[in-house]
C-alpha cells in the first residue's frame, strides 16, 4: 500500500488570534517512525490533538488512517493507539486489568482480548508480573507497559508523546526496541522527544518552530543539508530562528 | 570548607528505600551535578539538604550548619528551586519576583546585578502572567526568584526536565555564570548529556549513587571497549549482534548502535561475521564513551 | 514593603485573578437568602378560610371581620358543617373554622364560668409546615378580642407572632455560608500551594510558618466580613427583620465565628494533600453536621438522644443559636454570654491545635 497513513494539507489551527499551527503540510508513510520535533511552545501538541481527532482544524484539511481529521475523529480514534507521559494507566488496577480495560475499551473480543495480553506479555517478558498493581511498578516498566496497552488493539499507528522522559537509559533503549519491533511489524509510529538522540533512531523527522515544520527529512539527510555532526545541532539551528515565546 | 557535606543520608516512606546511605560533598564554588532517572532519590535528597524533610540515618551540613539542628540558618542561605514549577501561575512575572523579594526581605533593586542577565530576558514580558510563559521562559523566571536574595547556595531539582534542547542549552550557560559569582550549586537531571556541564557528578539509580567523579575522568577511566555500529536496517543489526555468542551487551544509542564487548574486536571479522547475517553498508568502529555508556555499564554492574 | 505586607497583596492577588470563584463567594449569600427568604418560605400567607358558624352573633361577625381584614387570610364565605369534608378536599379553603352554637353567649360570660367559647380549626394537612402555623396563627386572629377573658386559646407566640420562617433562616445560612467560605477557600487555598510546589519554597525560605497562615486568612476574613455585611443589609431592608437588639452584639459574635472558621480551614489543610481531599473534608466534615446537628434545619431537640451531645461539638449549633436570639428575640450580646465563650474556648482550641500541626517541614 503506497497511500501514506497520514496526509496532512495546509493545516492551521488558530486561537483567537494566536496561530499555534501555521500551514502545515506533510506526508507519513506506512511502518516508518516519524518524529515529530519541536521546540516548547512550537505547536506540536496542538498538531498532534488534531491528528488524533482530539481537536478540530481551524482551516485545511488531513486524512489519518483513511479517515478525514475533520469529519471522522470518532473513526481516527478506533484506528490509532495513543500514549502520553503524562496519563497512561490506572495506578490502581494491575497490569492485566489495565490491558484488560483498553482491550475493552476498543472492543476486541473475548479470545482476542487474552491472546493479544498474552502476546504483549511474553514480548514484554512481563508475564509474572501480570497481577502487580501498576502503581508498584517502575517508571521505566510503566511506560513499556503503556505501549503494550496503546498497541493491544493493533492500530495501524501510534502516536507517542514524550515516551521516555525520566526514564533510565537502559530502560529508554528497551523502549526503543518495543518501537522497533512494531514498527518492523508494520505499525507506523508518531513520536515526540526531548531527546535529541532519540531523533537518530527515525526513518524521518520533522522539526517545528513557531507553528510551521522547517524541516522534515531522514535525520542522516538533515544532518547533510545543515552540514552538522548531530541532529542535535540541526534541531538548535532551527529552534534558534523562533521568534515566539509563548 | 565544603559548603555541602553528605554522610551516609538514609530516608524511607514506609518501606520504599528512597535513598540508600548517600555520601558526598561539594566544595565552596562548586558546580555540582546528580545525575540520573526519575526513582533515582534525586528529589528526596534536595528536601533532606533543603531541611524539608528530616533523615532516617545520616547526617548533611550546608554552609556549615547542620540540616536538623541549625535548619533555620540554612533556610536563610540557600536559593531553592523545586522540580515542579514553583511560581503563581496567577501572578504576573513581575508580582512574582516582587514577591519572593519580600519575601526574603530584599528588593529586586539591591541584587539586581546578579539576577540581571537572567532578568533581562523576561523583563519584556514584566506583565504577562507566570502561567502563560513558554517552558524556556517560565525556568528563567524561576532561577530570578530563587536567586533574588543571593543565596550562597542554589539547589536546583531537575530544572531542564521537560524543557527542548535550546533551552536546556541556554539554561546551563546561565548556570555557568552564576558559577563565576561564585554561587555553589547543586543540581540534579535526568539528561545524561548535561552532565559535561558540571564540575563534579554523581550518577545515581534507585536511592544510591553509582560513583562520583568529574565528567571527563569517568569517561577516561571506562575500561570496557566500546564499538558503534551502524546500517541500512538497524533493527536487523540489532538483533544480527545479539545472535553472536559472547559479544557481550548491545545497545541501540541514536544514529549507532553502542556495543559493550568482552574484549578487543577484530572489525573486520565481525563486520564479516554481520554481512553473512544480511546486515548491508555496515560500519563498525571503536568510540570513546559517553557519560551514557558509563551510566549503563554501572547500571549493569549493580 | 515587608514581607507580611506582601503576603498578603499575593493571596489578595489570587482571589482577585480568580474573578469567578470570587463572584460566587459574594453571590452565595445573596441567593440564598432570597431563595429561603422569599421562594422556599413556609410562612403564612394568602391561607383560604371558610367559616361554619350557625349562629352569627356579634363576637362571630367581629372575628370574622378580623379574618377578612388580616392580609394573611382569605375569607372564603360561610358554610355548612356538612360542607366541611368537601370544601377542603376540593382546595377551595384550606382551613375552615368551626364556631360552636352558643359562641357569642360564652363569650360574652365572666371569664371564670365554666362554659368555655370553642372555635374548632380543620385544616388541609397535606403541607404540614403551612398547617401548622396556620393553625396557631388563626387561633391567634379569631380569639384577639377575647384573649383578656379566654384561657382556652391562650397561645403564645411571643417572638416571630407571623411565624415567618426567614426569620429562622438567616441565623442558619449566616452559619453555614461562613464556615463553607472561610474554612473551604483558605484550606483549598493553603493545600494549592502544596500541590504545586510553591509551599516547598515559602517553607525554604526564612519567613514565618505563622506569617504565611495569617497572610492566607486575612483575605478570606475581610471577603466573609463583606459577605456578613450583605446579609445583615438583606436581613434588614429585604427581610424586614428588625434586629431590636442592635446589631453591634450580632457583628461581634460573627467575627469570632469568622475567626473559629479560618482555624478550621488551617486545620484541614494540615491534613489534606490535595484540593480535592480539602474540599471533601470541608464538604463533609462541616455541611453536614452543620445542616444536621446545628438546628438550622431541625431543632435539636428533635434530634435522638444519642445526637444531641453530638452538636454540642458543631460550633455552628452555638453560634446560630446566639444569633437566633439576638436577631429575633432582640437579646443583648450580655444575654447569649455562654454561647460566646464556647465559641471562644473552641476557637483558642482549633487555632492552637492547626498552628501546632502547620509545621515547617514537609512531614
Amino acid at each position: 500500500m503506497n497511500e501514506p497513513i497520514i496526509h496532512v494539507e495546509n493545516l492551521c489551527k488558530k486561537f483567537d488570534d494566536f496561530t499555534a499551527v501555521n500551514q502545515i503540510s506533510f506526508d507519513v508513510s506506512r511502518g516508518e517512525i516519524f518524529g515529530f520535533l519541536g521546540a516548547n511552545g512550537a505547536g506540536k501538541t496542538t498538531a498532534m490533538r488534531m491528528l488524533c481527532g482530539l481537536s478540530f482544524p481551524t482551516s485545511g484539511m488531513g486524512t489519518v488512517a483513511g479517515f478525514n481529521i475533520r469529519t471522522e475523529g470518532e473513526k481516527i480514534k478506533s484506528h490509532i493507539g495513543y500514549m502520553s507521559q503524562r496519563f497512561s494507566l490506572y495506578d490502581d488496577l494491575t497490569v492485566f486489568e489495565n490491558m484488560k480495560l483498553y482491550a475493552g475499551i476498543y472492543g476486541l473480543s473475548r479470545q482476542q482480548t487474552l491472546q493479544s495480553i498474552d502476546e504483549k506479555l511474553e514480548q514484554l517478558q512481563f508475564a509474572s508480573e501480570k497481577n502487580t498493581l501498576v502503581g508498584a511498578l517502575p517508571l521505566g516498566w510503566k511506560q513499556k507497559v503503556a505501549f503494550s496497552v496503546a498497541t493491544l488493539h493493533r492500530p495501524e499507528i501510534v502516536f507517542l508523546d514524550e515516551p521516555t522522559g525520566g526514564v533510565d537509559p537502559i530502560t529508554r533503549r528497551q523502549f526503543w526496541e518495543l518501537i522497533y519491533n512494531a514498527a518492523a511489524n508494520g505499525t507506523t509510529i508518531f513520536v515526540t522527544t526531548h531527546y535529541m538522540d532519540e531523533a537518530e533512531y527515525c526513518s524521518r523527522v520533522s522539526i517545528m518552530v513557531d507553528g510551521k515544520i522547517e524541516a522534515l527529512d531522514s535525520p542522516k539527510k538533515l544532518k547533510e543539508q545543515f552540514s552538522v555532526q548531530s541532529m542535535d545541532e540541526v534541531f538548535r539551528t532551527l529552534a534558534r530562528r523562533a521568534k515566539r515565546t509563548e | 570548607m565544603n559548603m555541602i557535606e553528605v554522610n551516609g543520608l538514609t530516608k524511607r516512606y514506609g518501606n520504599v528505600l528512597a535513598l540508600s546511605a548517600v555520601s558526598f560533598s561539594v566544595a565552596e564554588g562548586e558546580l555540582f551535578g546528580l545525575i540520573g532517572p526519575d526513582g533515582a532519590g534525586k528529589t528526596t535528597l534536595f528536601r533532606l539538604l533543603a531541611t524539608l524533610l528530616n533523615a532516617d540515618e545520616g547526617t548533611a551540613t550546608v554552609n556549615g550548619f547542620d540540616v536538623v539542628k541549625d535548619y533555620k540558618s540554612i533556610r536563610n542561605c540557600v536559593g531553592y528551586m523545586p522540580g515542579k514549577f514553583s511560581l503563581y501561575p496567577d501572578l504576573s512575572v513581575k508580582e512574582n519576583v516582587d514577591f519572593f523579594a519580600a519575601l526574603f526581605g530584599v528588593t529586586l533593586e539591591e541584587n539586581y546585578d546578579l539576577i540581571a542577565p537572567i532578568y533581562k530576558q523576561i523583563e519584556p514580558f514584566k506583565d504577562r502572567r507566570a502561567g502563560k510563559l513558554s517552558g524556556g521562559m517560565k525556568q528563567k523566571l524561576a532561577l530570578c526568584c530563587a536567586l533574588i536574595h543571593k543565596p550562597k547556595v542554589l539547589f536546583l531539582d531537575e530544572p531542564t526536565t521537560g524543557v527542548d534542547a535550546v533551552s536546556r542549552s541556554e539554561f546551563w550557560d546561565m548556570l555557568s555564570n552564576l558559577k563565576q559569582k561564585g554561587i555553589t550549586m547543586l543540581v540534579s537531571t535526568p539528561y545524561m548529556d548535561e552532565a559535561s556541564r558540571c564540575d563534579r557528578i554523581a550518577l545515581c539509580n534507585e536511592g544510591k549513587i553509582l560513583c562520583i567523579d568529574a565528567p571527563a575522568n569517568l569517561t577516561k577511566n571506562f575500561d570496557t571497549p566500546l564499538y558503534a555500529l551502524a546500517a541500512d536496517d538497524m533493527f536487523a543489526l540489532l538483533n544480527a549482534v545479539r545472535s553472536i555468542p559472547n559479544m557481550g551487551d548491545v545497545y541501540p544509542f541514536g544514529e549507532f548502535h553502542h556495543l559493550f564487548s568482552h574484549s578487543e574486536l577484530d572489525c573486520g571479522k565481525v563486520s564479516d561475521e554481520l554481512s553473512k547475517k544480511g546486515c548491508n553498508n555496515l560500519t563498525i568502529k571503536k568510540i570513546e564513551p559517553t557519560i551514557e555508556d558509563v551510566f549503563i555499564k554501572l547500571m549493569n554492574n549493580e | 514593603m515587608n514581607g507580611f505586607a506582601s503576603f498578603v497583596k499575593k493571596e489578595t492577588l489570587h482571589i482577585f485573578r480568580d474573578f469567578r470563584t470570587m463572584m460566587i463567594v459574594l453571590l452565595i449569600p445573596i441567593v440564598l437568602m432570597v431563595l429561603f427568604g422569599f421562594a422556599i418560605s413556609t410562612e403564612v400567607n394568602n391561607v383560604d378560610v371558610a367559616v361554619v358558624a350557625p349562629n352569627r352573633g356579634d363576637e362571630v361577625s367581629k372575628a370574622v371581620s378580623r379574618l377578612q381584614h388580616n392580609p394573611y387570610f382569605t375569607f372564603k364565605g360561610f358554610i355548612n358543617a356538612d360542607e366541611i369534608d368537601h370544601t377542603l378536599r376540593s382546595g377551595n379553603a384550606m382551613a375552615v373554622a368551626v364556631f360552636d352554637n352558643d359562641f357569642n353567649k360564652k363569650s360574652a360570660l365572666a371569664k371564670d364560668a365554666k362554659a368555655k367559647p370553642t372555635v374548632q380549626i380543620v385544616l388541609d394537612a397535606a403541607d404540614v409546615n403551612t398547617a401548622s402555623s396556620s393553625a396557631i396563627y388563626l387561633q391567634s386572629v379569631l380569639t384577639e378580642n377575647a384573649m383578656s377573658k379566654q384561657t382556652l386559646f391562650n397561645t403564645h407566640l411571643l417572638y416571630n407572632p407571623q411565624l415567618k420562617s426567614a426569620y429562622n433562616f438567616v441565623p442558619g445560612i449566616m452559619g453555614l455560608i461562613f464556615i463553607l467560605i472561610c474554612a473551604m477557600m483558605t484550606s483549598v487555598s493553603i493545600v494549592r500551594e502544596k500541590e504545586s510546589g510553591t509551599m516547598e519554597v515559602l517553607l525554604v525560605s526564612p519567613v514565618k510558618p505563622i506569617h504565611i497562615i495569617f497572610a492566607k486568612m486575612i483575605p478570606y476574613f475581610l471577603m466573609s466580613s463583606f459577605n456578613l455585611l450583605t446579609i445583615l443589609l438583606l436581613a434588614k431592608y429585604l427581610l424586614d427583620i428588625p434586629m431590636i437588639g442592635g446589631i453591634s452584639g450580632i457583628v461581634i459574635i460573627s467575627l469570632l465565628y469568622l475567626i473559629l472558621s479560618l482555624s478550621f480551614g488551617l486545620l484541614i489543610s494540615t491534613l489534606a494533600d490535595k484540593q480535592f481531599t480539602a474540599l471533601l473534608i470541608s464538604a463533609v466534615v462541616m455541611m453536614v453536621p452543620i445542616m444536621m446537628f446545628s438546628g438550622m434545619l431541625f431543632p435539636i431537640e428533635n434530634l435522638p438522644l444519642v445526637l444531641r451531645p453530638v452538636s454540642a461539638i458543631v460550633p455552628a449549633r452555638w453560634y446560630i443559636d446566639a444569633v437566633r436570639k439576638m436577631m429575633i428575640e432582640g437579646l443583648p450580646l450580655m444575654a447569649v454570654a455562654n454561647d460566646f465563650l464556647i465559641l471562644l474556648g473552641m476557637t483558642v482550641v482549633l487555632l492552637g491545635v492547626s498552628l501546632k500541626k502547620f509545621n515547617d517541614k514537609l512531614e
